[in-house]
């Protein structure tokens, strides 16, 4: 490299190549590759990868395996100028100081690195020979030790044999020696009670002693076991069947009680003391049905038959559970010292539900072996004891029904509930679990028409309560109560209520419930139970009873303060407008309903909801017109009209009608918007009396109204009703105050209409009416939405009373207007 | 009766005839002084049809007395004679009086009802608070005063309207005074069943159904028609809740009992066909003889659906208030009605219905 390097330098300088300036630096690093490759020996595999453009043998390469500087440089001469060689010098000079320094950066670089390999490898070379010799002397010493080892084991061989034989003989003696001991053993055994060691011992014996039995000393050792055994089992049976406390043990076993025939359960899970403060006698009962079990095991092993056994055991079980069954009842009980409804479903669960789980399997434990035929007659049993479970918890719930307490409830059902799970996975085929589901969705269903009652009882109340609000004041002398403060509180009472159900329904769906999730649950309680029977029904219930006040036999108004009516109407409106829906959505985001089943939509609810509004507002207009029209009626008839004398005033029954219309015009703009009038002049109050009867004389049809020509009035006033139109007396009612006191002054003014058509008028009486409609035209305008409808009528009953009249002589207009003033 | 029909309807001092000919649908009219004072009732003699009583205002200086009386109208007016002269109707003939019926003792006349099926010598007259019944003696000519009974109570107690009841031998009428209907035994003048609170306000009229003896209708201020069965009067049979205004005159078609007309004053008159508590079941058979199987079926399928009652038209004809309504004597399906412009109305029942009731 560094002749390659020092070679061109001197001679190459002014001729280098011209193209030498622009790819100078990759050329260059790729030249200095190539030289160490061609060091390296890498130089033939080098060429193969090289591109062809290049001729690897090209002397003139500076960079080339067989660069020739002489070549070069004639080259160089020949070709280039005398500047481009000079460049050529000054370049390759550059060049060559370059690559000096970077070889010798090299040098210096590895030169350390060098020296410490050669170091290493001198003092490997050392190491391995001393290893060598290590190695050769441990192979001798191997040798040895075989050796040695082969012969010890030779000597040994013999004693080793004789010793297996003797430890041969010794097992055999033991197991004889144990047979020899056996009768005298099993003895003890029973007498200490240890019968399962016994049982034990008897079934390791028993194969050896069939197999032996011809020899008179085995046969003598298995008829003394037999007639142990059957001691054994007899004892067992006993114990079993008379349960663990009647036995007495002569090593005295602590743990039994004496006497106690029933003991309780000893489950730990269930065996919360809580529990038992109510039967103290239960603690004692130490053992019971875990000892019987091992009885029965005991004598399963002894061979005795199975399915007597089985029965027998599941009588005891029944003893036992129906103890509880029992003690339950008696919890009931005809004079109860009740227990509240948690803890009698604790009770029942502990006490009953764990029992019959421990029987069941302990049951299927045991007799496991006796297939179909067992678990059936363990799912009968379980299957006739829970139905009496049933019946006495459902007993308890009913007892529950009247109580308010949801969360109580709901949690005593969902312990219930949660109980039987364990049995319901055990037995399957008793159905505890669905019967318990069963008894959840019916107390869950009686729950939701309790709270329905509730909510009736509850809008009832509210509408006492209006009732006696609006009686009281008005015993008081004092003005109207706030109306519309009742009816928010009415509203507002109503819609806590409501919350205060689903709140209390919806325990029955809380995630932690372990009923929740079943589908009536997840489905038919959300939508059917709680969404159309709780709320809707409530709210038809509610539409129902407010349209009861329409056809309550007391029409003539005594019955129902027409301001509740008004209340109620306008109550009924507001469900239409808003509360249903939002009681509605609420309840529809409480509880998810999935149930594809239809349900009530919101609009026909709204619809029956304005029905009743609108029944209520027309009654509220009849009782309303009814009272003011019998004030008029009774005012008419009661009059003698013939001999009355000349009008100075405005009767009192008119004044009357217009204070007692202002009242009910201030009582229903108290909860209704004031609605539409028809436009009129701007002056109505002007429009004076000459509208009626002597407007006849120079008024818009310009005939003359004399009282001897009736017929001319009659056909007069047949054709103006022919451009008039008809009214409808009791039209139907909308929902804003002129509206209502349109329909009320329709009413009344018609009546008065009515009346004066069946007397007779003298002259002044004839005058006294003519004041009298002059006087209610001038307030009463003001009420209705149409004020020609009031001209009309009272243009019509003047006209009647002229009609009625023998002497029909108007009063001066001016002076009718001045009464009236004065009035 | 030939196809004349012939209504009576009282104005001011006037009593006018109308004969109807159906067939060339001509109305002819004669006219009656009465001139005693103005009528507010009259009724006809179902025996003689010569004779009829109204009920008139005394005019009086001070005060206003009804009185009633029988009078007899000129033979030749008498309803169906056919010699009456076309030139009559233009002029006024008078009324022959029988007799009065003295009520000086007993007040205002509200009503007289003629026994129905008797011989005309039986009327009863409701006079303020007092029931009196009448035997008209020597061709109507004296009116003795048989018995009377009176209403006793709390407050001024006024008999409204009365009514006699076609059925029982004509021993039953009925009466009304103020929301309360009463019925009594003429026999004994006693009382025999009481309707409190029959309706909400006024009882206005009364009617027996001609076929079946124990229902009546009533109608009232609180513009209701009911119907009730007079062996249990706790609850109506029927409510008809029609008219927007007070209803002043309820009748049966005197042969269809179905057919029901009111008249209100709200200017309707209402014809209501009340199928569900008539005498003639709906579906009825009328000859299943005539007809072949396939059509015997139809009745079936007609019989299954349930009755049910329906307003056959409303009649708006009138101006103003309707006062009178009644049906004729001699075609069941023509009715009048009159109201307060003096505007009478004759109307027939629409001909489907009437094929309907009859096939």
């Amino acid at each position: 490299m560094a002749a390659a390097a020092a070679g061109p330098g001197p001679g190459s300088g002014p001729g280098d190549s011209p193209e030498g300036p622009e790819a100078e630096a990759p050329e260059r690093r790729r030249k200095a590759h190539g030289m160490l490759k061609i060091y390296y020996g890498l130089s033939e595999g080098e060429t193969a990868g090289r591109p062809p453009g290049s001729d690897p043998l090209d002397p003139t390469d500076l960079n080339g395996a067989h660069f020739d500087p002489e070549v070069y440089l004639d080259k160089l001469r020949r070709e280039c100028p005398l500047a481009q060689l000079m460049d050529s010098e000054t370049d390759m000079v550059r060049q060559i100081r370059a690559l000096d320094s970077d070889m010798q950066t090299l040098v210096y670089e590895n030169y350390n690195k060098f020296i410490s390999a050669t170091d290493t490898i001198r003092k490997m070379k050392n190491d391995f020979r001393k290893m060598e010799d290590e190695m050769d002397r441990l192979a001798t010493n191997m040798a040895v030790i075989t050796d040695f080892s082969a012969r010890i084991s030779a000597t040994l061989q013999d004693r080793h044999e004789r010793i297996t034989k003797l430890a041969g003989v010794h097992a055999l003696l033991r197991k004889l020696q144990f047979l020899f001991e056996l009768p005298s053993r099993l003895t003890k055994c029973v007498e200490l009670g240890a019968y399962g060691q016994a049982v034990r011992y008897q079934g390791r014996a028993r194969a050896v002693l069939q197999q032996y039995q011809h020899l008179p000393s085995f046969r003598a050792i298995q008829d003394d076991c037999q007639v142990i055994t059957a001691r054994l089992a007899q004892q067992l049976r006993q114990r079993f069947r008379c349960g663990p406390g009647t036995l007495t043990h002569p090593a005295g076993v602590p743990g039994l009680p004496v006497a106690v025939r029933l003991p309780h359960p000893p489950h730990p899970e269930f065996c919360q003391p809580a529990l038992h403060r109510h039967l103290p006698p239960r603690r004692e009962g130490g053992s019971g049905a875990p000892e019987q079990a091992e009885c029965v095991e005991l004598l399963l092993a002894l061979g005795e038959p199975a399915e007597e056994l089985c029965d027998e055991f599941l009588a005891h079980a029944r003893g036992r559970l129906e103890a509880e069954l029992r003690s339950l009842e008696a919890e009931l009980g005809p004079s109860p010292p009740a227990p509240d409804v948690l803890e009698f479903t604790d009770h029942g669960g502990s006490g009953f539900v764990g029992g019959l789980c421990q029987v069941a399997s302990a049951y299927q434990e045991l007799f496991a072996a006796q297939g179909p035929a067992g678990a059936e007659k363990l799912a009968a049993f379980a299957r006739e004891l829970g139905g009496r479970y049933f019946a006495l918890v459902e007993r308890r719930l009913a007892q529950e029904q009247g109580s308010g307490d949801n969360s109580l409830l709901v949690r005593a059902l969902d312990r219930f509930h949660r109980r039987l799970r364990a049995p319901g996975a055990l037995l399957a085929a008793a159905g505890l679990a669905e019967a318990a589901t069963e008894i959840v969705e019916r107390v869950a269903r009686e729950r939701l028409g309790h709270h329905l009652q509730g909510l009736r009882a509850a809008f009832l109340g509210c509408l006492t309560d209006v009732r006696q609000a609006l009686a009281a004041p008005r015993l008081a002398g004092k003005e109207g109560p706030g109306l519309a403060e009742l009816l928010a509180n009415v509203a507002s009472s109503i819609l806590s209520h409501i919350k205060a159900s689903l709140a209390a329904v919806h325990l029955f769906t809380a995630k932690e419930v372990s009923f929740s999730n079943k589908p009536y649950f997840r489905g038919e309680f959300c939508s059917q139970g709680v969404r159309e029977g709780l709320i809707v029904g409530f709210i038809r219930s509610m539409c129902q009873t407010a349209q009861s006040f329409c056809d309550s036999p007391g029409e003539k108004g005594g019955a129902t303060p027409p301001a509740l009516l008004l209340l109620l109407s306008r109550l009924c409106l507001d469900y239409e407008t808003a509360t249903i829906s939002y009681v509605l959505t609420l309840t529809d985001e409480q509880f998810l309903v999935q149930d594809q089943s239809p349900v009530t939509p919101v609009s026909t609810l709204c619809a029956e909801a304005r029905e009743t509004a609108r029944r209520l507002l027309t009654h509220y207009v009849k009782v309303q017109g009814l009272v003011i029209s019998q004030m008029l009626r009774k005012s008419v008839e009661t009059r003698d009209w013939l001999s009355t004398l000349e009008p100075r005033n405005v009767r009192a029954v008119m004044k009357r009608v217009v204070e007692d219309t202002t009242a009910i015009d201030v009582q229903v703009g108290l909860l209704y918007e004031e609605g539409v009038r028809k436009a009129q002049s701007s002056d109505s109050s002007k429009r004076t009396f000459s509208v009626y009867s002597s407007s006849r004389q120079q008024g818009r049809y310009a005939p003359s109204y004399t009282p001897s020509a009736p017929m001319d009035t009659n056909l007069l006033s047949n054709i103006q009703k022919l451009f008039s139109e008809r009214i409808d007396v009791f039209s139907p009612v909308e929902f804003n105050k002129v509206s209502v006191l349109t329909g009320i002054i329709k009413i009344s003014l018609k009546t008065l209409l009515e009346c004066v058509r069946l007397r007779t008028f003298g002259r002044f009486g004839l005058q006294q009416v003519q004041v009298d409609c002059h006087f209610l035209q001038l307030y009463l305008w003001r009420f209705v939405a149409d004020e020609e409808l009031v001209h009309l009528l009272l243009d019509e009953v003047v006209a009647s009373a002229a009609l009625r009249c023998p002497d029909p002589v108007p009063m001066e207009p001016s002076v009718v207007e001045v009464i009236c003033e004065r009035g | 009766m030939e196809d004349d029909a012939p209504v009576i309807y009282g104005l001011e001092f006037q009593i006018h005839i109308i004969d109807f000919d159906d067939e060339n649908n001509i109305i002819n009219k004669n006219v009656l002084l009465h001139q005693v004072g103005e009528i507010w009732h009259i009724s006809t003699s179902p025996a003689d049809r010569g004779v009829l009583a109204t009920c008139y205002n005394k005019p009086s200086d001070s005060k206003v007395l009804t009185c009633a009386a029988v009078w007899r109208m000129p033979k030749e007016l008498e309803p169906g004679s056919h010699e009456s002269p076309d030139d009559s109707s233009s002029t006024a003939h008078t009324l022959e009086l029988l007799c009065h019926l003295d009520n000086t003792a007993h007040g205002s006349m509200a009503c007289v009802t003629w026994e129905p099926t008797g011989d005309g010598k039986k009327v009863i007259s409701l006079a303020d608070n007092h029931i009196l019944l009448w035997d008209l003696q020597e061709s109507s000519s004296q009116a003795v005063l048989a018995s009377s009974a009176s209403l006793e109570g709390k407050g001024q107690l006024k008999f409204t309207s009365g009514r006699w009841s076609p059925h029982h031998t004509g021993t039953q009428v009925a009466t009304a005074n103020d929301t309360t209907i009463r019925g009594w035994d003429t026999r004994s003048m006693s009382q025999i069943y009481c309707i409190e609170n029959a309706h909400g306000q006024l009882v206005r009229d009364l009617d027996f159904n001609p076929n079946r003896q124990y229902y009546l209708a009533s109608c009232g201020d609180d513009c209701k028609v009911k119907f009730w069965d007079t062996r249990n009067v706790t609850e109506p049979v029927k409510t008809l809740e029609e008219h927007s205004h007070w209803v002043w005159n309820v009748r049966y078609n005197h042969s269809h009992d179905q057919l029901v007309l009111t008249g209100s004053s709200d200017s309707r008159v209402i014809l209501s066909n009340m199928v569900s508590i008539s005498s003639e079941p709906f579906g009825h058979l009328v000859d299943d003889d005539d007809l072949s199987d396939q059509e015997e079926r139809r009745p079936e399928e007609k019989s299954q659906e349930p009755p049910q009652d329906s307003v056959i038209a409303t009649y708006e004809e009138h101006e103003d208030s309707v006062y009178a309504v009644d049906w004729s004597s001699a075609d069941p399906w023509l009715f009048a009605s009159l109201s307060y412009d003096g505007r009478l109305v004759i109307n027939r029942v629409p001909r489907a219905l009437k094929y309907h009731i009859l096939l």
